[in-house]
């Protein structure tokens, strides 16, 4: 793999040339996660697991035969993927203490490739959520609530941590694997995304968020909550990581029937976009709501305009449906959730209540234990959309109006789009105690707005940081690529990252003593930002 | 169930014994009925729990009622985004398995070889047998 570059690649070049060691890394991770620990971005954090996956790492350096780019890099895996031996709980009592015994493909793949896994990382309960605060084991706080561009556009005292009562939400629910990758815990973070749970935290943490095609990542072991829409994200802090992950990660698998057998290049190296000349983005006019804050709207415009002032060829495009994508997701998502919640029953995994009169009741009890009202308003909404009265006219109906939605994007690429340019957001990330004035549902509704239209016509979309808004915290926008043509949106998505220079978060003041990865920046990322 | 209580006390006055409107009224307030909670309930082997629950499923459904606007005329339901491909079908050979032991370890209650359910075939109590809901 970096043999077939002349270029070094920043930490991974750093590892091959023992400029460090994977114990020095994995050690100087731990230490910001104990650091960083009132961010409650880590449920489990598998130190032990990972200083054995670092020493035996370090031996493969020390033979010079590293597996690739990814030995002895320090992940995080979002708490809804199955790693065995390790507990998985999806932020849910119904799991607390399930230990499985099995990895999820992706988490496999990593570890095959010697990457060191720090933890399992919080989100909202079984993925529902655009907050992570609605977990059981707590919200999960964004460092950029402690950072110095923040703390001084509020004229607070960086040093202080008290007064902390307005920190700011993460977004979700990816939440916890965004303050992992943000807060420089790890290299690059596993979510999933099935309305936009990887897209909305980066955003809000000022990350890339990339949600694949369906179909080219494996959701074998990645707990379900929409079959037909759910796939593994991934959060790193450059395109250039998030590319390189895919590149492991994509590929059939035998164990998840929904995976294709295309092509993929491996490694997944982008090229450098020379001119954008020859590309044409679509600005999808409906996207352009009354609820868009002005600042993000302006800043949409301005990379509308970056783009055109290369040279390449911009227009706006139409997606009629999209005032219907979400209450389409609505129906399908409360469905689908309706049938995979059926499985937790106590029985063979999971919490067990101590009823035992009867099998109905133990469920039911198990059921009410186990599950937070959100889980369980999900449960009820899909089984009345189900109902035999109800099938035609809720489900079947939002299939169709979901055929609709993905026929829009069809129409907009066969127009001669190639990628389309949109919020990723509506606002930058709220304060918590603002954000829970409303109720899960309505928070979904709205916050997820731009980004699960992607995911009902499984199209793949990236999340770029782009600028600090006028409270100094990070606004995110979102390209949508072709299915399957993931590698040339990550391309695309690689130029305007270039472009925008996003800035580094700086947290300086909450690590005393300070690891070599903030001082550092050329460690910051796997690969050698440009 | 706090259910009961609610609408039985609020039956009268507004008559009949069932609710304001039917289940499946299209023009309706989206209302819910306590036969349509019981129903839900015993499908769904999740429990309202609250007043709240039912106000957010009406909310939900209000929502969904969107839907209707939409001209669908012609359109098939679209199942998967993969429609187009064939799904791939592995050979039938046992390539993993016998693993009983591990499977095992993750039950609470277990038996030799088995997992052990509580008596099957008692439905749970209707509504009018119950408590009001003592979980509210």
């Amino acid at each position: 793999a970096i043999g077939q570059h002349t270029r070094e690649h920043g930490v991974s070049a750093a590892l091959k040339q023992g400029q460090i060691t994977p114990t020095e890394l994995c050690q100087k991770c731990l230490s910001l996660i104990k650091k960083t620990k009132f961010l409650n971005a880590y449920i489990t954090v598998s130190e032990e697991v990972a200083l054995k996956q670092a020493e035996e790492s370090e031996k493969r350096y020390k033979n010079g035969q590293p597996l690739g780019d990814l030995d002895g890099i320090p992940i995080a895996v979002k708490d809804n993927f199955s790693t065995s031996g390790i507990e998985t709980t999806c932020a849910s009592n119904m799991l607390k203490g399930y230990v499985p015994p099995y990895n999820a493909t992706v988490v496999q793949k990593l570890l095959d490739q010697g990457a060191l896994l720090m933890g399992k990382t919080n989100l909202d309960e079984f993925a529902m959520g655009s907050g992570s605060t609605d977990g059981v084991f707590g919200p999960v706080k964004n460092p950029w609530s402690y950072s110095k561009q923040y703390r001084e556009k509020r004229k607070q005292n960086p040093h202080s941590k008290s007064g902390d009562s307005d920190w700011l939400i993460t977004g979700g629910s990816s939440g916890g694997s965004a303050a992992a990758v943000s807060a420089f815990t790890c290299y690059a973070a596993l979510g999933s995304d099935t309305g936009g749970s990887t897209r909305n935290p980066a955003a809000h943490c000022g990350l890339v968020g990339f949600k694949p095609s369906y179909g080219l990542v494996s959701r074998h072991g990645l707990i379900p909550l929409v079959n037909s829409m759910d796939v593994p994200g991934i959060l790193t802090r450059c395109v250039d990581d998030a590319a390189m992950v895919l590149g492991v990660l994509a590929g059939h698998d035998p164990k998840d029937s929904t995976t294709v057998h295309d092509p993929i290049n491996k490694p997944l190296v982008l090229s450098s976009l020379a001119d954008v000349s020859k590309l044409c983005i679509g600005i999808p006019k409906e996207y352009l709501v009354p609820e868009l804050s002005s600042e993000i709207q302006s800043l949409w415009s301005r990379a509308a305009d970056l783009f055109e002032s290369e040279g390449a060829k911009v227009i706006e495009v139409s997606l009629p449906h999209t005032s219907y994508s979400i209450v389409c997701y609505h129906v399908l998502c409360t469905s689908e959730v309706a049938s995979n919640m059926a499985r937790f029953d106590g029985l063979q995994y999971g919490h067990r209540c101590d009823i035992d009169v009867s099998t109905e009741a133990m469920y039911a009890a198990t059921r009410r234990e186990g599950f937070n009202d959100v889980v369980r308003g999900r449960i009820l909404s899909g089984n009345f959309f189900l109902l035999k009265e109800n099938y035609e006219n809720y489900f079947v109906k939002a299939q169709k109006v979901r055929r609709l939605i993905a026929d829009d994007f069809v129409n907009a690429f066969n127009s001669g789009v190639d990628v389309l340019l949109t919020p990723t957001t509506l606002s930058e990330a709220v304060p918590y105690l603002e954000f829970i004035k409303e109720d899960n549902r309505t928070r979904s509704a709205q916050d997820d707005i731009f980004t699960q239209p992607v995911n009902m016509a499984g199209l793949p979309a990236v999340s770029i940081p782009v600028a600090l808004s006028n409270q100094g915290l990070p606004i995110g926008l979102q390209f949508i690529g072709r299915a399957f043509y993931d590698q040339q949106l990550l391309t695309v998505a690689k130029w305007f990252e270039k472009q925008v220079q996003f800035p580094v978060i700086q947290l300086q003041e909450l690590m005393d003593d300070c690891s070599a990865i903030l001082e550092n920046e050329k460690l910051a990322s796997v690969s050698l930002k440009q | 169930m706090w259910a009961r209580a609610l609408w039985l006390g609020l039956r009268t006055p507004l008559g009949g014994p069932r609710g304001f409107t039917s289940k499946t009224d299209p023009q309706g307030s989206g209302r819910i009925t306590a036969e349509m909670i019981e129903h839900l309930e015993r499908l769904a082997l999740v429990d309202f729990g609250s007043r709240e629950a039912v106000a957010r499923l009406e909310k939900a459904i209000a929502f969904a009622d969107r839907l209707r606007a939409v001209d669908t005329d012609g359109v098939e339901p679209m199942e998967s985004v993969l429609e187009d491909r064939c799904l791939y079908l592995r050979s039938d050979n046992v390539v993993e398995g016998n693993c009983a032991d591990e499977l095992l370890q993750n039950s609470h209650r277990v038996v030799e070889e088995y997992f052990v359910a509580p008596p099957g075939n008692i439905p749970l109590p209707k509504l009018d047998e119950q408590e009001p809901f003592p979980h509210s």
